[in-house]
């Protein structure tokens, strides 16, 4: 049970202010930590206000599909655990986790951040798996753009570990060799709250939002994704200032990282 | 138990990790760390961390697990899947089934159930990264999470494993000494009355072997119980060298 | 027999912490008599008077007692009445009957209160079912306004000494404020940065509810906040 006043939630976001001193375009304090899992490849946690996700990186070694066997395999999987909020049941992941691990897979896929090619051990042969996992510890509201992130950073933080003489990875060991990233993913989202639409939005908000779009951009400010969620019909116009501050976020949240 | 190490697992009296036998691993707790939780905690033993969450009381769902005149205790322990060396898949598996089972058993001892009748109270524990005695691990975090929480109890529970490796029976056992030591023995206890609550093992101990980890075991309830009392009036706790700071 | 006082005033303890050993010590609030121990059940902050120990709780939910005054949330229309839910596991009850002195059909229910509004109402019984009233009291449904969620033994200190608090707040910022004894408080206002800052100003009570001053830090944050 979370205790909302729809109407005056309504009234605050319609005269551009938020409950929490935020303008409608201001992303919560952002913090991020890496290398915080032993066991992990690459692991990263992820801070924005007070929603926190925590990702982990692990490289196993498998055959490449038949129609690209000079690339190696990549996997994005996200759950919205139970430990993370009153609002996620114990279970098989339900449809909302499903639609976030697609997404942020997505964005990070379609960012071209990764040469595929790289995983590529053997052609035809062998190649690395690599498989990101995403967990909430803290869900109030955003998980799109945390889980992005930490997914990146997570990335970034990996080192393949040794293989020995037939391709197989040796799990306790750990390589200098890193991951070549060749962009930032970033992903902006929007709940759409009367006629306004905000960044970042916290449980609260996204409990009273009517709709939701989620951009994602790379470095040049191309869009690599997009996801609409809720049941609202967007504008064309409303749409293309997403997308304008989506880029003029993305940017902002590249610059932030770049102190981690 | 996997067998034997080429290594000794004792050397001039020192653990691989430089540990005397009766020594813990440097711990940390932290309460909080789930702030839409009722309670929560995020617990470290070596390089095994775990965190914990409490929701609840609150109505039971399904409707037929309620029971009139207490609640219902229901722990879900799940490693993350990236929490040990090979990825594991998400979800649970049996193993996670019998330890949340023996958990919830663990904790519940401890619990005036009796104060809310007809209602559940969910812990959820995740292993983040798993280095031996997660279970354990778990329980400190969950119990420190109770508590974190304002549920009614009789004692904190607080709980470490001690087992045999290289024929040296020893106190919290880190990964290498789990992996080809003789026996684990993990406990928890109410410290006040010193009363059992979980006690599991597998491994091969002879009776003075048996009485000799249980007597380290009951050796380190003072640390263990002082440093979850710190974590939660202060907010957080540290464990090393043989000081609580 | 030993009797002896083992914390001192304000000490904050740990659920089956002995706080006192022998009989001529009392238990109050979350401390029981366990043997010839005083302990206490939960985690909180102990206050000595005399040979009363009392533990207060730090966090959990609220206890529901008779003659509170409380802000619920309308959640079901029943054959009965109104399910409101009020911050703890099992929903309460508003019959029919009590919630209004004239007589209400149940065909007109929508009309006094509906799903999703929040309500001021009493407590009229905590045996198996939680009975509410919204009989006797005014503002029994509360319109625009903001709610937020406090902890519930920190509600005395969000009232002030004979609603001290309370009055500094809404004075100071001419905001109108109800607080429930379960911990929900609505705010409601013209100026929607007061009623935003009547919030903060609360959730600061809420977060240093020992501290001293804070009446002056209060007054001090609602005058100064002017945007």
């Amino acid at each position: 049970m979370t205790l909302i006043n729809y109407d005056f939630q309504k009234e605050l976001i319609s005269n551009g202010k938020r409950e929490d001193g935020r303008g409608l375009n201001d992303y919560r304090d952002f913090s991020a930590e890496v290398g915080i899992i032993d066991n992990g490849n690459g692991s990263a946690r992820v801070k924005f206000g007070n929603t926190e996700v925590i990702a982990g990186v692990k490289f196993s070694v498998g055959t490449p599909y038949p129609d690209s066997p000079d690339e190696g395999m990549f996997m994005v999987s996200m759950d919205l655990n139970p430990l993370s909020s009153p609002d996620y049941e114990p279970g098989p992941p339900k449809p909302a986790a499903i639609e976030i691990s697609r997404v942020v897979d997505r964005a990070i896929r379609e960012s071209k951040t990764l040469d595929f090619k790289d995983l590529s051990i053997v052609e035809g042969e062998a190649a690395w798996m690599c498989s990101i996992d995403i967990y909430p510890i803290n869900a109030d509201g955003n998980l799109y753009d945390a889980a992005v992130i930490a997914a990146y950073l997570a990335l970034k933080d990996a080192k393949f570990p040794e293989l020995d003489e037939n391709n197989k990875p040796l799990h306790e060991t750990r390589t200098k060799k890193g991951l070549k990233l060749h962009n930032i993913p970033m992903m902006v989202s929007f709940a759409k709250i009367g006629d306004s639409l905000i960044v970042d939005p916290t449980r609260r908000e996204e409990k009273i939002m009517e709709d939701r779009i989620h951009i994602g951009t790379i470095d040049n400010g191309n869009i690599c994704a997009m996801q609409k969620g809720g049941l609202k019909p967007l504008t064309n116009d409303e749409l293309l200032e997403a997308v304008d501050t989506a880029i003029a976020k993305g940017k902002d949240l590249r610059k932030l990282l770049k102190k981690v | 138990m996997a067998g034997k190490s080429s290594e000794p697992m004792m050397v001039k009296g020192k653990r691989l990790d430089g540990r005397k036998t009766n020594e813990m691993r440097p711990m940390k707790l932290k309460v909080g760390v789930v702030p839409l939780a009722e309670g929560s905690a995020e617990f470290s033993m070596g390089k095994t961390k775990v965190i914990a969450a409490v929701y609840g009381p609150k109505e039971v769902h399904p409707r037929h697990m309620m029971i009139p005149d207490k609640a219902l205790i229901r722990v879900k322990y799940d490693m993350l899947p990236f929490s040990t060396t090979d990825r594991i898949r998400p979800g649970p598996n049996r193993r996670s089934k019998e330890i949340s089972k023996v958990m919830s058993s663990a904790l519940e001892a401890a619990v005036y159930t009796e104060k809310y009748p007809a209602t559940v109270i969910d812990i959820f524990v995740q292993i983040t990264n798993a280095n031996a005695g997660t279970r354990t691990a778990a329980i400190n975090a969950a119990s420190a999470a109770l508590a974190h929480a304002g549920i009614e109890m009789r004692d904190l529970v607080c709980s470490v494993a001690s087992g045999k490796a290289d024929g040296t029976v020893m106190l919290d056992l880190f990964q290498p000494e789990d992996n080809f030591g003789e026996a684990d023995l993990p406990v928890a206890i109410m410290p006040k009355s010193m009363g059992i609550t979980l006690i599991q093992m597998d491994g091969d101990l002879t009776k003075k072997e048996f009485a000799e980890s249980m007597k380290l075991v009951n050796e380190a309830m003072p640390v263990l119980y002082d440093l979850q009392k710190k974590a939660l009036i202060n907010g957080e706790a540290s464990f090393e060298g043989g000081k609580i700071k | 027999m030993t009797e002896k006082l083992n914390v001192k005033d304000k000490e904050l303890v740990v659920p089956g912490q002995v706080l006192a050993e022998g009989m001529s010590y009392i238990p109050s609030g979350k401390a029981i008599r366990d043997g010839e121990d005083v302990t206490a059940t939960v985690m909180g902050r102990v206050s000595v008077k005399g040979h009363v120990v009392k533990v207060q709780p730090l966090n959990g939910g609220y206890s529901p007692r008779r003659n509170d005054m409380v802000i619920g949330q309308v959640t079901e229309l029943a054959k009965f009445g109104w399910r409101i839910e009020i911050g703890q596991p099992n929903q309460a009850d508003l019959p029919l009957r009590d919630a209004s002195t004239s007589f209400i059909e149940q065909g007109s229910m929508r009309k006094y209160f509906t799903e999703g509004d929040y309500i001021f109402a009493g407590i009229t019984d905590v045996g198996k079912y939680i009975r509410l009233s919204t009989k006797t009291r005014p503002h029994r449904k509360l319109g625009t306004g903001n709610i937020i969620e406090v902890n519930p033994s920190n509600v005395p200190r969000i009232i002030g000494r004979q609603g001290s608090m309370i009055k500094t707040i809404k004075d100071a910022s001419g905001c109108n404020v109800v607080v429930g004894q379960n911990g929900y408080v609505w705010i409601q206002g013209e100026d929607l940065d007061k009623v935003l800052l009547v919030q903060k100003a609360i959730e600061m009570i809420d977060q240093d509810a020992q501290e001293s001053g804070l009446t002056e830090k209060v007054e001090k944050m609602l005058k100064g906040g002017k945007k």
